[in-house]
């Protein structure tokens, strides 16, 4: 079968589980009761009322986020080498080599700044 | 051509409900499995041994109460468990259960798939943490992420060497590897342990199922969402088991290909390897401690992605050298 038919099989393998996700939320919401009250629909918060804001976060998160970008972007720069690396020989294996290094050392850099240190 | 893509649409739906269905009674294998883990006796009083108690549980969240938070943003409220329940089921279609043909989207880079359509389950947690306008789901929301990207990344590194070594990025590829090399359990024990591993933070299991940390977090990011709409996240986090267990199998396993000269049955011989790591992380889940989050975290980067760095470059050089053809 044509290669580029594959993609189009996962497309419509994708839109019938999105079908079905569909189908399940709309039959829950109605099936169910519909008996709405103030104290029902307020946030949980260990049975207090709720307060302030609930939309802010740490920037330690963002940190985090950011190193991901980063890594995840690199380790796909290397998903190509993997499957050609028999046809690219040793020369492929010591560019993939300096690549790798230079990951690690900026993990290690990162890791110096303190982006990992989750009590301060 | 209509007739081809009709056929793809028959089998997607084949998978599907095959996967709801084995969902449903994985919830049933893992309460039972579980408390007798614990030396009690599990729900066992609807039909035979309990068997009927996946179907009233289904029967029962249907008719439950479908509360939308009043400060909840409601786009996004939604279309949180949407997208978890859609990414969760989406990684199945490359994973070949028999020879040509048994699978639903044969792709040429069927493993970036899988990886893509995993990240793309991330934005479903994050979402909903979001978009429930509470805090404890926002928190829960934010420690699965942070932890999630961090095994991501050690997942990504850990396959890496298996594909040097295949050659390819198509799983049927990889498990015709494995027939005539022998599995890759045995050639790349190191990348496994490390995909292990990475795999139950994966599937937000013990020792890393802290985004349900009920002690801490209540719920984690799920702790607003009722009826179908909760249904449909718990559905997802449990697909993340049976589709990373089956995943494992395919990978290092051998898939669908029999062991040891054995008959050829399409589904039977995936089945099996993937029951050996459904119980196995219920085994782990029955044993273990949950890990702090900021230790697991730190885990992931300082420990397994290095060693998964380090691993993936031995295997470079070996193959580099021509030692895979």
């Amino acid at each position: 079968m044509d290669p580029l038919l594959e993609y189009l099989n996962a497309l419509i393998y994708l839109g019938i589980a999105a079908l079905i996700g569909v189908a399940m939320l709309l039959l829950g919401a109605l099936l169910g009761p519909k008996r709405p009250g103030r104290t029902k629909l307020a946030a949980y918060e260990s049975g207090n009322e709720p307060m302030g804001y609930a939309k802010r976060f740490p920037a330690h998160f963002y940190a985090v986020g950011m190193l991901f970008i980063l890594f995840d972007v690199e380790v796909a720069f290397l998903w190509p080498y993997a499957v050609n690396a028999g046809k690219l020989g040793l020369a492929g294996f010591a560019a993939a080599l300096l690549f790798t290094l230079v990951l690690l050392l900026g993990l290690f850099f990162e890791w110096r700044k303190g982006v990992m240190k989750w009590d301060r | 051509m209509l007739w081809q893509l009709f056929v793809t649409a028959v089998k997607a739906l084949v998978l599907i409900l095959a996967l709801l269905f084995t969902f449903a009674y994985i919830t049933w294998i893992m309460r039972r499995g579980l408390a007798r883990f614990q030396v009690r006796l599990g729900p066992n009083r609807v039909g035979p041994a309990g068997l009927l108690q996946p179907i009233a549980d289904a029967v029962k969240a249907i008719f439950k109460e479908d509360l939308t938070v009043a400060r909840a943003d409601r786009v996004l409220y939604w279309l949180a468990p949407l997208i978890a329940f859609t990414f969760a089921l989406a990684a199945f279609a490359v994973i070949p259960v028999g020879p040509d043909g048994w699978v639903v989207a044969n792709l040429d880079m069927g493993v970036l798939y899988v990886f893509a359509v995993s990240e793309l389950a991330v934005y479903g947690i994050f979402l909903a943490g979001w978009a429930s306008g509470s805090k404890y789901p926002l928190m829960g929301g934010l420690r699965s992420i942070a932890a999630l990207v961090g095994y991501e990344l050690a997942l990504g590194m850990a396959i890496l060497p298996v594909v040097l070594m295949a050659g390819s990025l198509n799983l049927q590829d990889i498990v015709a590897w494995q027939q005539t090399h022998g599995y890759f359990i045995l050639w790349q024990f190191p990348a496994f342990l490390v995909y292990f591993v990475a795999s139950l933070a994966e599937m937000s299991r013990t020792p890393f199922d802290f985004a349900e940390a009920e002690q801490e977090l209540v719920a984690g990011f799920h702790t607003e969402y009722a009826s179908m709409k909760f249904v449909s996240f718990y559905i997802a986090e449990l697909l993340h088991w049976i589709t990373g267990s089956a995943l494992i199998a395919t990978l290092f396993l051998g898939g669908w290909a029999a062991p040891f000269g054995l008959p050829q049955i399409p589904v039977l011989w995936l089945f099996l390897k993937w029951a050996i790591f459904i119980f196995l992380v219920l085994w782990i889940w029955a044993s273990w401690f949950r890990t702090r989050y900021d230790q697991m975290i730190r885990f992931a980067w300082g420990v397994l992605l290095p060693a998964a760095t380090v691993w993936f470059l031995i295997t470079a050089y070996y193959v580099a050298k021509g030692g895979a053809l």
